[in-house]
């Protein structure tokens, strides 16, 4: 399988990412499963005249390829000319070569929440750089290739979102159609692979004991749970990041810092600080995917009542200052 | 004389493309374009603060960590506290990790393939050359992702992931680390330094960081066949250590209280670091402005129609001056003898900007593994930091590829201006207003470029490991 990337407006950190790729490296894991790059502009050796023929050649049918996978947001202005990204030695909007090249694509993948929804870029007021997805712009479909849009695999754009994204949504998606195919029954309500986001961030957190008895961090390196106070998504957000280790062992949360939600569209827009937890009367504004508030908020009270020592101490400290306690006679 | 544009120029990070005037075989002129735009610095402007630390690291995915190094050192300024020991140390440990990393993944999948181009088939060195480093498929590519990998475990351990942590704050780092993680960090070390010792050095790490002069360097590449020796037979062979003397200053920041802060040029002394000498210019970018204004009073307002103009980098300027950039720069500002002794015949060039990183990687990794014991188990790593409603603060760090600052003022507890700049806008800068062209551009006057000429260009040009998006910020 064939796999054709380019970048615009984004910061390459999805590439970086895959370049980490475990346990495998990127290239022989790839290969194993048949997937190779046609041209991707970090990685391959043509560049200047010969990497321009190698595009062409793909966006006017000469060369068959099958993935087009765009990393970073799509910058249409100003006032529609795409001026703020022509591809370097070629004079034209990257917009034009991601609309050509995705008519011959079979499929077409984004790669980051930036190509997926817009993400950064999209998020100035006003939005001067007139950014947005390959198609949606933030969570309206839509976007540089329309709502209308499938390509001739006949699938609408396959969101990897996340800001990064893991080197396992990508390889794993990718592996998925070179070996198995993949279809709309594979992707969730905005086109994200079910293989990842059919979890949430909470799912596998290890702070879920302090999450079950509402015993919350207060400040930075708490270990306590951060969805009261330090704004933490993660029971809101779609992805697998705590169950899918990041970087051999992390996560955000593992990290000690809050899930922002970057799988989700407009999470760099929240409309709060992004470390702090907006409340109504000392009840966070978002609660948890399909929990209805007055359950939380019975749930909540009672979780607080009878919240062990133990974890109430360690909640609000960097390290355990509590142990579990060990029964005698190992009982 | 013929006017070639050269793009996309790829093995860099985001776009570049280079428009060259060639006169008989040479370059006479060169305009370095950064095609595109991202606007980060009105993305900030409005919000909260502390929102720096979740906005500014997705400038760069290969320097992510860098960006959120220097908006925690600004916003530590601004609240007026120190981060405690093990916050500081952890912080500098994810950054190592991070400047080194790239330091590798340039020469292993950005610099060195341009070698194994057909172009250099009769060279003695090219068979050996190209079985290890051919893209994506030479032998060597492979270790290297798998060394890459297991050192951003560190980051894994001590910022959540990378890139793109939250973990680098105003009063330290958000991770506590125990015995048991310091114990499993100290193993990722010492399986990096086996990586580098075996595969990219063959010898010592102190052993190569020791060699004292140019001679020396290339009497012990010709004793090893390790991939720092393959690199310097090559270059030697094609003269690289001759070519892509750039504007002979070097700005460093200073890093990791390991490196100092300064300005150097040859034949002078090392001054001393002053911020208030830095001016940003725009006469060739596509952005209003008219007398180049210090970054504290900045702005980037799009002029995307301007006559005259060829890029989206600003040219910043010390003290009027055109500088240069990145390891060579940190090393030569530090006194290091063997870089020193690398520039003193043909100034800056693309054999002292490889072995500055190399050196570096030689330097920076035993100090981490000091960093790393130095930790204390128990004692905090993050300190309240609350931010105050108004005031201004800088916060300057070294990025694998340089210097890299960041400029804020808060008003009202929102964001009033922030302005970045970053290596590669010094190192890709365009001409100022008097006409000077920036470092790249002067690097590449001279140089073989059209028809029928060898990739030597690309040498010079990937020799400054560019980071575009940064640029472009």
């Amino acid at each position: 399988m064939k796999v054709l990337w380019l970048q615009s407006g984004g910061c390459g950190g999805c590439t970086q990412s895959l370049l980490c790729h475990e346990p495998r490296p990127l290239f022989d894991e790839l290969r194993g499963a048949g997937i190779e790059f046609v041209w991707h502009p970090a990685l391959s050796e043509a560049s200047g005249e010969e990497a321009l023929a190698i595009l062409d050649d793909c966006a006017s049918g000469r060369r068959e390829f099958d993935v087009l996978c765009i990393e970073g947001a799509m910058l249409r202005g100003p006032n529609g000319s795409g001026k703020f990204h022509l591809m370097a030695g070629s004079g034209r909007p990257l917009t034009e070569w991601v609309q050509r090249l995705a008519e011959r694509a079979k499929w077409v993948f984004a790669i980051g929440s930036c190509s997926a929804w817009g993400g950064f870029s999209a998020n100035t007021p006003g939005n001067p750089l007139e950014a947005c997805g390959l198609q949606y712009d933030t969570d309206t479909p839509g976007g540089l290739l329309g709502k209308a849009f499938r390509s001739s695999g006949g699938l609408p754009v396959v969101n990897l979102a996340g800001c990064p994204t893991h080197p396992g949504w990508i390889v794993d998606t990718l592996e998925k159609l070179a070996l198995e195919g993949l279809s709309a029954a594979d992707l969730d309500e905005v086109g994200r692979p079910l293989l990842y986001a059919e979890q949430l961030v909470h799912h596998g957190c290890p702070r879920n004991e302090f999450y079950e008895f509402k015993a919350s961090a207060e400040k930075h390196s708490d270990l306590g749970c951060m969805m009261e106070n330090l704004g933490c998504k993660g029971t809101q957000a779609h992805a697998d990041c705590n169950t899918r280790p990041w970087n051999g062992v992390g996560s955000c949360l593992k990290g000690g810092y809050a899930c922002i939600a970057c799988t989700e569209p407009g999470f760099e827009s929240p409309g709060h600080a992004f470390q702090e937890t907006p409340k109504l009367a000392g009840i966070p504004v978002g609660l948890p995917t399909d929990m209805p508030k007055a359950w939380f908020v019975a749930l909540a009270a009672l979780s607080k009542s009878a919240t062990p020592k133990r974890v109430r101490d360690n909640a609000v400290v960097d390290h355990t200052v509590v142990r579990p306690s060990v029964k005698k006679g190992g009982k | 004389m013929k006017r070639i544009q050269v793009g996309p120029f790829n093995r860099v990070e985001g776009d570049l493309e280079i428009g060259l005037d060639v006169d008989a075989g040479r370059v006479v002129a060169a305009r370095v374009n950064s095609p595109l735009f991202r606007g980060f610095e009105q993305i900030l402007v409005g919000r909260h603060p502390a929102d720096a630390l979740a906005v500014v690291p997705r400038i760069c995915g290969i320097c992510s960590v860098a960006q959120s190094a220097a908006a925690a050192n600004a916003l530590s300024r601004l609240a007026g506290v120190t981060p405690p020991p093990n916050g500081e140390l952890a912080g500098r440990l994810v950054l190592a990790a991070e400047n080194l990393a790239d330091h590798l993944t340039h020469f292993y999948l950005f610099f060195m393939p341009d070698f194994c181009r057909p172009a250099y088939g009769d060279r003695p060195w090219h068979a050996a050359t190209a079985e290890r480093f051919t893209a994506q498929t030479g032998s060597a590519v492979a270790p290297w992702l798998q060394a890459r990998a297991r050192l951003f475990n560190l980051a894994g351990f001590l910022a959540g992931r990378w890139p793109h942590t939250l973990a680098l704050q105003a009063g330290g780092s958000t991770k506590a680390i125990g015995a048991g993680e310091r114990i499993r960090i100290q193993a990722l070390l010492r399986e990096f330094r086996a990586f580098v010792e075996g595969r990219l050095l063959g010898d010592r790490l102190e052993a190569f960081a020791a060699l004292p002069d140019a001679d020396a360097l290339h009497a012990w590449a010709a004793s090893r066949s390790s991939d720092a020796a393959l690199f310097l037979r090559a270059a030697t062979d094609l003269g690289l250590d001759a070519i892509g003397r750039g504007s002979e200053r070097f700005l460093s920041y200073g890093a990791y209280e390991l490196f100092p802060a300064g300005v150097w040029q040859p034949g002078g002394e090392t001054s001393a670091l002053d911020t208030g000498r830095i001016a940003e210019d725009v006469s060739h970018a596509w952005l209003y402005g008219d007398a180049p204004l210090p970054p504290a009073e900045g702005e980037t307002r799009v002029a995307a129609d301007k006559a005259g103009a060829y890029t989206w980098c600003k040219a910043p300027r010390y003290a009027s001056e055109v500088v240069e950039t990145g390891a060579l720069a940190r090393q030569l500002v530090a006194g290091q003898p063997l870089l020193h002794s690398l520039v003193a015949r043909h100034g800056g060039n693309v054999v002292a900007r490889i072995v500055a990183r190399l050196i570096e990687v030689a330097r920076v990794l035993p100090a981490m593994e000091d960093w790393l014991r130095a930790i204390e188990p128990g004692a905090p790593f993050c300190l309240p930091a609350p931010l105050p409603d108004s005031g201004h603060a800088v916060g300057l760090v070294e990025a694998a590829r340089g210097s890299l600052g960041h400029w804020l003022s808060v008003k009202r507890g929102r964001i009033e201006r922030y302005q970045i700049i970053a290596p590669t806008t010094w190192n890709f800068s365009p001409r100022d207003a008097a006409g000077t062209p920036g470092a790249l551009e002067q690097a590449l006057v001279g140089l073989p470029a059209g028809d029928g000429a060898p990739p030597t260009v690309q040498h010079v040009v990937r020799s400054f490991d560019p980071c575009m998006v940064c640029t472009v910020h």
